[in-house]
Order: C-alpha cells, then structure tokens, then sequence
C-alpha cells in the first residue's frame, strides 16, 4: 500500500509531505552487495588487507618518525632507541609496523602489476594472491627474525 | 566525469597517477632503508648519523616524505568515501566523513612538518 503512494508522490520535491514514505520506499529497496553474505574470495582478502595494512601504516609513521628522531638527534637517544627495541611491547609494535609495511609493498607491487595487465584472468588473480601472500609471510617472519 | 570537493587534485585520474607514482618513490625508499640496516648489523650511532646527513639521503628522504603525504592523503581519502558515507552511517554520514578528512589532513601535516625537521636537521 506504501509502494502505491510513494508512486504517486514526488520525492524529488522539497515541499514533498510524504519524505518518509519515500524514504521507507528507498530504504527497502534490495541491497546489491550484502557484505556479510558474500564469500570473499583470495584476492579480495589480500585487497582488504592491502587496505587495513595501509590505515594502520598512517598511525605507524608517527612511530616510526619518533624512534627516527630519537635515534638521530644524539648519542644517548640512538642509545634510549635501542634501550627500547630491548621491550617486548616495544619489539611487537615495531614488528607489526615492518610486516604491514612489507605486505603493503608487495600487494602493491602486485597492484602495479595488474595495472599494467598482469595476472588479471581469474586464475591470474588468484595466482597473484597467493604469490603475494607467500611472499608477505615470508617477508614478516624474516622481519620477526631481524627484530628478536 | 565526477569530481570531488576534497579529493587531492579534484580529478580521480590524477589522484590514480599521484598515487602510483608516490608508491613507487615510496618502495624504492623503503628498500634502500631496509637495505642500509642489512649492511650494517652491528648499527651505530656515527654511522647512523653518518646515513642521514648526506645530501642525497637527505634530498631522497624529503622526496619520500612528501610523496608519502600525497599516497596516504589519496589512499586515506579513497577509504573514507567506501566506508564513511551516507549509505553506511545515515544522514550524518557526509559530516563523519569531512570531520575524518580533516583529521587526516591534520595528521598529514604534522607528519610532513615534523619529517622535514628530522630530515633537515641531521
């Protein structure tokens, strides 16, 4: 019955005096991507991990701009730096920052592959995937072992 | 073509070529530093030092930083319009999103003062 108004009224106008029914009606109407239903296949996984890698980044470079700071302004600072890669808290946080970094690169590096046409054929896609995911496990245990 | 208010040059394609041409200055740099800290286990502050206060480390160094400011202002930017919008957060969704824009450029700026400082100075 709704439906039926709506029809008749127009929710483009700005005097319009039904709003909600419009609004009801566009609220229902049928969602095309409902994230929770949707199986998310490799490449989108590491797409979204491209994206949260790089929004932690942001925050990370305050970090990283500090420890640089400390390190380069004197001899003791250089010495608090590495006083503090000493701390387990210390050592996890920077950790995190150098995997994300390094994942953020190489799904970046395939990224600019794909620009260029690379391994964007579904089997490509996936393929390119995993190569970034192998790499970027690789790359973070690698940065686990120059930390610890 | 859309354009937008507060994208970073107002054109989606130019933001497109900021951002990769930003990513690649941005690998070389990260590259080179991971390369520096590989070749000298045993880091001391000297040499450290000694890294940062040659003039083509230092002129590398601020190219970075601001290629780094255009990256995370686009890449920033690109996430905001898919997730702090009208269709996820309701009416306010626009105001959400402008105070989050600001935030980020606040953010970006004090990065970009604060790296030019560090990379000067030394």
């Amino acid at each position: 019955m709704a439906d039926a108004v709506a029809l008749s009224v127009d929710c483009a106008h700005k005097n319009n005096p039904y709003a909600t029914v419009c609004y009801h009606v566009k609220d229902t109407r049928p969602v095309n991507l409902d994230l929770t239903t949707v199986k998310f296949p490799l490449p989108a996984i590491t797409s979204i991990l491209h994206r949260i890698s790089g929004v932690a980044l942001f925050f990370g470079i305050g970090v990283v701009l500090y420890l640089l700071q400390l390190s380069l302004e004197s001899e003791a600072g250089f010495e608090r730096v590495t006083e503090l890669l000493r701390a387990t808290p210390v050592k996890l946080m920077v950790w995190l920052i150098l995997a994300g970094l390094l994942y953020h690169l190489i799904a970046g590096i395939k990224h600019l592959l794909m620009d260029w046409g690379l391994g964007e054929s579904r089997e490509g896609a996936l393929r390119g995937a995993q190569v970034t995911l192998i790499l970027a496990l690789v790359a973070a245990v690698l940065s686990w072992g120059m930390i610890w | 073509m859309v354009t937008n208010a507060t994208s970073f040059s107002r054109s989606g394609l130019s933001d497109w070529i900021i951002q990769r041409f930003s990513a690649v200055i941005l690998a070389a740099y990260t590259l080179f530093i991971l390369a520096v800290l590989g070749a000298t286990p045993e880091l001391d502050y000297e040499s450290w030092r000694a890294v940062f206060s040659q003039n083509s480390v230092r002129l590398f160094s601020i190219i970075s930083l601001f290629a780094l400011c255009g990256h995370t202002w686009v890449g920033m930017w690109t996430v905001g319009t898919d997730y702090l919008t009208g269709r996820q957060l309701g009416g306010k969704g626009t105001f959400i999103r402008l105070i989050y824009q600001s935030f980020c450029v606040l953010l970006i700026a004090v990065y970009l003062l604060w790296g030019i400082q560090i990379f000067w100075g030394s």
